[in-house]
C-alpha cells in the first residue's frame, strides 16, 4: 500500500466515523454472544437513526457481575428469568414500565405477567425455550423422551453422551430424574441427586457447550441441550432429534430490560417496544432460533420453524414444562458442591 | 579535614542514594501493580460471599477453612476436601508430567538447533517461535482438528484400512498431554537453546579424545553446562501449566476439573468469591514452594565451571 492510497483509507475511515457522529443516537446493547439478529438491528437502526452496538457476554454471571462494578456504558442487557429478580433487588435495572408501552399488547397473556416480574415493570420477553435431551436416531433408536438418557445411559450411546455444564439446568434435571422439587433442600433427594450424577459420568464423553458442531461432526451422539440449538443440529443432520423429558423439564427465557445506569435511556425504551413487534420478534427467532412470547408473530416466522418440534412444544409434554427458579443462596451452595463432587 | 578515604566515602554513598531516588519512581510502579491485585485477592479471601457473587464487607475465615476442609452436606461432619485435593494433585500431575515431557522433546530439539551452522540457526529459532504468532486457543482447538474422531490422524488411519473405527484421542488425558506438550514446547526449547548456543563444543569433543561414551558426554558435559536453561524452561513451562485452563477444558472435554476450573467456579455458577480467592492464593503458594525446592536442588548439584 502506498502513501496515496493510505491517505485515501483514512480520509474515507474518518468520512465513515463522523457519519455515525451524526446519527441521532446510539445504543448499547449487552447480550448474550450469536443471539442478536443483524436484520433486526439494521432496521431499528434505520427506523430510528439510532447506531447500534453489541457486547457479547457468555453467561447470567458474567453479565451480572460487570453491571454490578458499574461504569460499563451499556444500555441494555437480557438476563435469563432467573436472574431478572436479582437484577431487580440489586437496583440494576430502570423501570421503563414496559407493560404500557404501545406494543405490549402483542405479549402473549402467559407472558404479561410473570412471577420473575410481576406486572411486567421491567423487562420485555426476548426468546423462550426448554432444556431436553437430544439424540441422534442414526445411534440410538430407543425411546428417548427421559433423562435417562444422561443419568442412565444405554449401552449403545455410552461414551458418546455430552452434557451441557450449566450448574443449575444440570441440577434441576437430576432433581426431575430422581422424582424431585426444583430447588429443594430436602437431604434424601439431594443425596441421591449426587449418587445419580456421580454414577452417570463415567458414560459420558464431554461437559461442553459446543453442541451443534460437536453433534453435527458426529463427537458426541446424545446431549442435553436447549431447543434452539437443538433444532440448529437438526436441520443439519435430521437423523438428530430433541425430546422433552416425562419427568419434567425446565422452561427459561430471557428478557430485555434497561440498565440503570443507561445514558442513552430512550432509545433502549424504543428497543424495548421495537421487539414486541410481532414481525421484529419473528425476526429475532428467526436468527437465535428460540421461540418468543408475542402473539401473531408466527405469520413472520421461516418456514423451518412454523412447525418445528423444538420450537412448537407437543401438547403430550405440555405439563411436564417447568418454569426454572432461582434457588435460595444456600441450596444453591449445595449445588455448587454436588457440581464440584460430581467434576473432581 | 576530611581525609581523601573519607571523601571517597561519602561520593560513593551519595552516589548509591542518587540511584535509589532515580530509580524509585519506577521500583514504586512495579511494586504497587505487583502488590496492588494480590493485595484485592487476599483481602477477598478473608470476606464473606454475597448472596448472588461478589462479597460482603465482613470478616470470615470460611474460605481458607473450606480450601482443604469440608463440612458433609449430608452428614454434617468437618473432614478434609477430597473433591478439591483430588482436584489440586491432577493439576500438579498435569504440570510436572508436561514439563517432563517439553523437556524430552525439547532438549533434542535445542540440542539440533545449537549445532547446525550460525546462518540455518536463526530459521530454525524463527521456525520455533511461529507458534507465537497465533493465539493459544487457536493452536489449541488446531490440535483438536488434529486429533478428533473425523480428524486428520484417524481420517488417514481409517483410509489406510490401520483402523476399523476411530481411535478415540479427543477427551482424554492423551489428548491433554499432546495439547500440552505442543502450546509449552517453544516455552522449553528457546532458554535451553540459549544456553546450549554459548555451549563449547570444544569440551565436548575433548570429552570424546578421552574416551567418554555419548551418554557420558551427555550426562558429564553437555547437561551440566546447560543447566540454567533447563532450570528456566521447566519454570517457564511449569507455573502456566498449573493454571492451564483452556487446553486441558477443550481437548479434555471438561468434565474432570482443573484449578483454573475450580476457580472459575467460584467466581461463575458457585458465587463464592472469597473461596476463589484462598484458592488463588494457595495456587500461588503451591507455586512458590515449587520453584524453592527445585531451584535448591538444582543449585546444590550444581557443577562449577568458568
Amino acid at each position: 500500500m502506498n502513501w496515496k492510497t493510505t491517505a485515501t483509507a483514512m480520509g474515507l475511515a474518518l468520512l465513515a466515523s463522523t457519519g455515525l457522529a451524526r446519527a441521532d443516537g446510539v445504543l448499547n446493547i449487552y447480550n448474550w454472544g450469536n443471539y442478536t439478529s443483524p436484520d433486526v438491528i439494521k432496521k431499528f437502526e434505520a427506523k430510528y437513526n439510532v447506531k447500534v452496538t453489541i457486547t457479547d457476554y457468555d453467561s447470567n454471571d458474567t453479565a451480572l457481575a460487570k453491571v454490578r462494578q458499574g461504569g460499563t456504558g451499556f444500555d441494555i442487557a437480557v438476563p435469563s428469568q432467573t436472574y431478572v429478580p436479582i437484577w431487580i433487588k440489586e437496583g440494576l435495572v430502570l423501570e421503563t414500565d414496559p407493560g404500557k408501552m404501545e406494543n405490549f399488547k402483542n405479549v402473549a397473556p402467559e407472558w404479561a405477567n410473570p412471577d420473575f416480574d410481576p406486572g411486567r415493570k421491567y423487562s420485555v420477553p426476548w426468546a423462550l425455550g426448554t432444556v431436553g435431551v437430544v439424540v441422534n436416531t442414526d445411534a440410538y433408536k430407543g425411546p428417548a423422551d427421559s433423562w435417562g438418557i444422561i443419568f442412565n445411559t444405554p449401552d449403545e450411546l455410552k461414551g458418546k453422551v455430552n452434557v451441557v455444564p450449566e450448574m443449575n439446568d444440570v441440577i434441576f434435571a437430576a432433581i426431575k430424574y430422581v422424582g424431585g422439587q426444583q430447588c429443594t433442600d430436602d437431604k434424601a433427594v439431594l443425596k441421591k441427586v449426587r449418587d445419580t450424577l456421580v454414577a452417570a459420568k463415567p458414560n459420558w464423553i464431554a461437559m461442553e457447550y459446543n453442541t451443534i458442531e460437536k453433534m453435527g461432526a458426529g463427537d458426541f451422539k446424545a446431549t442435553s441441550d436447549w431447543n434452539g440449538s437443538a433444532l440448529r443440529q437438526r436441520l443439519a443432520n435430521p437423523a438428530i432429534h430433541y425430546n422433552y423429558p416425562k419427568e419434567g423439564y425446565g422452561l427459561w427465557s430471557d428478557n430485555v430490560v434497561v440498565l440503570k445506569e443507561a445514558k442513552n435511556v430512550d432509545n433502549a425504551k424504543l428497543f424495548q417496544n421495537f421487539i414486541m413487534d410481532p414481525e421484529n420478534a419473528a425476526g429475532l427467532s428467526a436468527f437465535h432460533r428460540y421461540a418468543n412470547a408475542i402473539t401473531g408473530s408466527d405469520k413472520y416466522m421461516p418456514a423451518d420453524m412454523k412447525d418445528a418440534p423444538e420450537v412448537v412444544i407437543p401438547a403430550a409434554a405440555k405439563p411436564q414444562g417447568e418454569f426454572q427458579k432461582m434457588c435460595a443462596p444456600e441450596i444453591q451452595d449445595i449445588y455448587t458442591k454436588i457440581w464440584t463432587e460430581l467434576q473432581k | 579535614m576530611a581525609t581523601a578515604e573519607e571523601v571517597a566515602k561519602a561520593a560513593e554513598r551519595r552516589d548509591v542514594r542518587d540511584r535509589w531516588l532515580l530509580s524509585a519512581p519506577a521500583l514504586l510502579v512495579i511494586f504497587l501493580a505487583a502488590t496492588g491485585p494480590l493485595l484485592i485477592v487476599l483481602v477477598y479471601s478473608f470476606l464473606t460471599p454475597g448472596a448472588y457473587g461478589d462479597v460482603k464487607w465482613q470478616f470470615s475465615s470460611d474460605a481458607w477453612t473450606s480450601v482443604l476442609l469440608e463440612r458433609d452436606i449430608f452428614d454434617d461432619t468437618l473432614s478434609l476436601a477430597a473433591a478439591h485435593v483430588t482436584i489440586f494433585l491432577r493439576s500438579i500431575k498435569l504440570a510436572v508430567v508436561t514439563t517432563i515431557a517439553t523437556l524430552a522433546l525439547g532438549f533434542p530439539t535445542a540440542y539440533f538447533m545449537a549445532t547446525r551452522s550460525e546462518k540455518t540457526r536463526d530459521l530454525w529459532l524463527f521456525l520455533i517461535t511461529i507458534p507465537f504468532w497465533t493465539n493459544l486457543l487457536i493452536r489449541t482447538f488446531a490440535v483438536l482438528q488434529i486429533i478428533r474422531n473425523e480428524g486428520i490422524i484417524n481420517t488417514i488411519l481409517l483410509k489406510l484400512g490401520i483402523v476399523s473405527a476411530p481411535v478415540q484421542i479427543l477427551y482424554t488425558d492423551t489428548a491433554i498431554l499432546i495439547g500440552m506438550a505442543y502450546v509449552y514446547l517453544p516455552l522449553m526449547v528457546l532458554p535451553i537453546y540459549a544456553s546450549m548456543e554459548k555451549l563449547d563444543f570444544r569440551l565436548v569433543e575433548a570429552g570424546y579424545d578421552l574416551y567418554a561414551t555419548r551418554f557420558r558426554v551427555l550426562r558429564r558435559i553437555i547437561f551440566p553446562l546447560v543447566k540454567p536453561g533447563v532450570i528456566a524452561g521447566s519454570i517457564l513451562v511449569f507455573i502456566p501449566a498449573l493454571g492451564a485452563y483452556v487446553t486441558p477444558s477443550v481437548l479434555g472435554g471438561g468434565k474432570n476439573m482443573m484449578l483454573s476450573n475450580l476457580i472459575e467456579l467460584q467466581f461463575g455458577q458457585g458465587r463464592n468469591w472469597p473461596l476463589g480467592s484462598a484458592l488463588s492464593i494457595t495456587v500461588m503458594i503451591i507455586v512458590m514452594v515449587a520453584l524453592l525446592a527445585y531451584v535448591r536442588n538444582a543449585g546444590k548439584s550444581g557443577v562449577r565451571h568458568g
